[in-house]
């Protein structure tokens, strides 16, 4: 496990800080040094509101090496509201209950450990909306 | 249990109650329950074939991806959300458990991070079973109190775990409250005084590398919880001058549902006084988040004017109480994040089975 990656990307992993194209206006995750919406330098940093809905998601029964104690869960493709596309765990849900457009919100959980000695690795996953009364 | 009156000693009427220099209360909670929940019959079937009584109807259970550190991020994020207040001006974050997921690394430092507060603050992990979560809070009020820092975030939480077939996994449970700490002209709640007490009491321990806590058995109840509780709010209300008549609410630490039942008859406060708060029917004892979190179910439903009493109790052993009034801002922030039965109702029933693989007690 890459102890310095994720603790140089802590900050998008834990709260989905982004960038705000200060050009173009779009908003970028996780975020670049040059906007790929009009090619100019990125920035500044912008924290996205942790709302979206699920645009595809699939279900892993065979997890990869670090992730085997969570399976089976759900991973998918989450369009942010502010627009961009992010790659993230289904968390408090049946996979028999997901849909595609259906409306989540990010929460940050433990991604994986190394071992039971090993470091642990937050970051966000996203779950069904919680329902308000 | 059946002589015990509380009212052993007299309290001196110099009772050492504290309050800080300049006026402090709560700008901001928050809480938090996990989604699972494992009802206390389903532990009678396994280990007593049904023959033994739960002591409440069901406990809240963490996910596999879930621990105190995700947990207080979460509760942390309702309490600033609540408050409006820019995570940047938070001068320590405080993480009140048993449960913290490293013995050596603190969950103060991830959290602080996770909601932006970081670096300009004290973080630190805060351990006195039970009463982790109110001795931050008391730490908050004399650091926001002093002026030495604006807000304090001061938050307990636990994923608390029972021996296999022991009395206290039919109460272990998950969950607990951060409260947002600032100064009195920003609070919802304003924090008129408190007081702690603690003594040495041998009634309830987990050693080192221990999976699960041991307890004094019987022991737990009249020299431990009954004591240390009824004199921390007997001290408390000597020194303000209030009665039990005078709070519309109190929340006493919830080991179960009789204990703070007991307490407050004790006391002299009655069945509904205390019934907004009493959670451990639902989610089980959430250790050092348990009267946190009864607070949060109180300022859910409280009014302006309102007084409220909190006491908890942490074994080994001590108590924190504190008496809070409401402020007119807690009707504007209060709809600002999901309220404790939000997260309450929110529910999946799990079988000892599921259980038993959630919280690690399968060696593979
Ligand atoms: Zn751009």
């Amino acid at each position: 496990m890459d102890i310095a990656r994720h603790w140089r990307l802590r900050r998008q992993r834990y709260a989905l800080v982004g960038e705000q194209c200060g050009h173009c206006r779009e908003y970028i995750f996780p975020p670049r040094d040059i906007c790929p919406h009009c090619g100019e330098e990125a920035g500044p940093v912008h924290a996205m509101c942790g709302r979206g809905e699920v645009y595809s998601f699939t279900v892993v029964h065979e997890p990869p090496t670090g992730y085997e104690t969570q399976a089976p869960y759900a991973v998918a493709l989450v369009k942010l509201a502010e627009g961009p596309l992010v790659t993230a765990q289904l968390t408090d849900v049946d996979a028999a209950d997901i849909k595609i457009g259906m409306p989540v919100e990010m929460v940050t959980r433990r991604l994986r450990t190394d071992g039971a000695e090993g470091v642990i690795q937050y970051g966000y996953k996203f779950r069904p909306h919680l329902a308000v009364s | 249990m059946t002589n015990f009156t509380g009212n052993e000693k007299p309290i001196s009427p110099a009772a050492p109650v504290m309050r800080p220099a300049r006026g402090v209360g709560i700008a901001g909670y928050g809480a938090y329950v996990p989604r699972y929940r494992l009802p206390g019959k389903e532990i009678s079937r396994v280990w007593t074939e049904g023959n033994t009584p739960p002591t409440v109807a069901e406990k809240s259970v963490p996910g596999l991806d879930e621990d105190v550190i995700t947990m207080a991020v979460e509760a942390a994020r309702n309490a600033l959300d609540r408050a409006g207040t820019d995570p940047s001006g938070i001068g320590a974050v405080w993480v009140g458990s048993e449960s913290h997921p490293y013995a050596v690394k603190p969950s103060s430092s991830v959290v602080a991070e996770a909601i932006g507060a970081s670096p300009n603050l004290l973080a630190a992990d805060w351990e006195f079973a039970c009463k982790a979560g109110s001795e931050a809070m008391q730490a908050a009020v004399g650091m926001v109190g002093s002026g030495m820092i604006r807000y304090a975030l001061a938050i307990g939480m636990d994923t608390a775990q029972g021996r296999p077939g022991d009395a206290l996994e039919y109460t272990a449970g998950a969950g607990g409250g951060a409260f947002l700490i600032g100064p009195a002209e920003d609070a919802l709640a304003v924090i008129e005084a408190s007081y702690s007490y603690a003594t040495d009491t041998p009634d309830f321990w987990r050693r080192d590398h221990a999976q699960y806590p041991s307890h004094a058995q019987r022991f737990t109840g009249e020299p431990a919880y009954f004591k240390h509780v009824t004199r921390a709010a007997r001290t408390l209300l000597a020194g303000t001058g209030a009665s039990p008549a005078d709070f519309r609410y109190a929340v006493f630490h919830q080991p179960n549902p009789k204990f703070p039942q007991r307490a407050a008859e004790l006391l002299g406060f009655t069945r509904e006084q205390i019934q907004a708060g009493l959670l451990a029917p639902q989610i089980g004892n959430t250790y050092a988040g348990s009267a946190l979190i009864g607070l949060t179910a109180v300022l859910d439903q409280a009014a302006p004017g309102d007084r409220i009493l909190v006491v908890s109790f942490g074994s080994g052993a001590g108590s924190d109480a504190f008496q809070l009034t409401v402020t007119e801002k807690l009707l504007e922030r209060r709809p600002r994040a999901p309220r404790t039965a939000d997260y309450i109702s929110r529910r999946k029933e799990i079988d000892y089975g599921v259980y038993a693989r959630y919280r690690g007690k399968l060696k593979m």
